[in-house]
């Protein structure tokens, strides 16, 4: 029963971490890859070390585990925001399909993008 | 203890080798991104992913070696990404700004 809690945790969560991998290869501009790094990976990382908790079973391993998952929701979107922002401020391009811009006009944003050429 | 991994071929032993390659496979991806670019922010996502998908590794290491003590070096691992991710975003507000 433990090992197969264990290993349904385990294949959830490397196939969300795998799926954030994939996505912040094939999308299109910083904020969606942001985004795809953030939330798949953070889901991903909580279910492997929350199988370690229910393959262990003790109490060390389990405090361990828990206060993972603990500072990786409270520190994740805090890094994600704050490099979203910095990105934006930095004149970070958008990607030609997007519709909303909801800090259009708020930020003095600088002329050219970060460093490197814009994406393609 | 890496042979005891191979040898007992337990479906948990047997999941534990799969997820820990398809997880280095995952760090490919995102070095691949790492080093595409192709701005300064992007490159940091990337960093960020890469410690994330370390702790998982070490995370499931630590149940395939049965060594608990794999947690830690993960919990310190997450905190230093963190700090680490903020930085840098200092650090690209900063020069836009100048």
């Amino acid at each position: 029963m433990t090992e197969a809690l264990t290993i349904l945790l385990l294949t959830i969560g490397t196939i969300f971490t795998l799926l954030a991998a994939i996505g912040i290869l094939r999308m299109p501009d910083v904020f969606m890859r942001m985004q795809v790094a953030t939330k798949a990976a953070t889901l991903g990382v909580a279910c492997v070390a929350m199988a370690a908790a229910v393959h262990f079973g003790d109490l060390a391993t389990t405090a361990r585990a828990v206060l993972i998952v603990l500072f990786l929701f409270l520190t994740a979107p805090v890094a994600a925001h704050t490099i979203g922002r910095a990105a934006y401020v930095a004149g970070a391009q958008l990607w030609e399909g997007t519709i909303v811009d909801e800090l259009r006009g708020r930020h003095q944003r600088s002329a050219q993008p970060p460093s490197g050429p814009a994406p393609e | 203890m890496t042979m005891d991994l191979l040898r007992n071929a337990s479906l948990l032993n047997t999941t534990v080798i799969v997820v820990l390659f398809l997880l280095a496979c995952g760090i490919l991806l995102a070095v691949v991104r790492l080093l595409k670019g192709p701005t300064l922010p992007d490159r940091v996502v990337a960093i960020d992913l890469i410690a994330t998908q370390a702790v998982a590794m070490l995370a499931s290491a630590a149940i395939g070696f049965g060594e608990p003590a794999l947690l830690q070096p993960a919990l310190v691992l997450t905190l230093i990404a963190f700090v680490g991710t903020v930085a840098f975003a200092r650090y690209v507000a900063k020069g836009a700004e100048s």
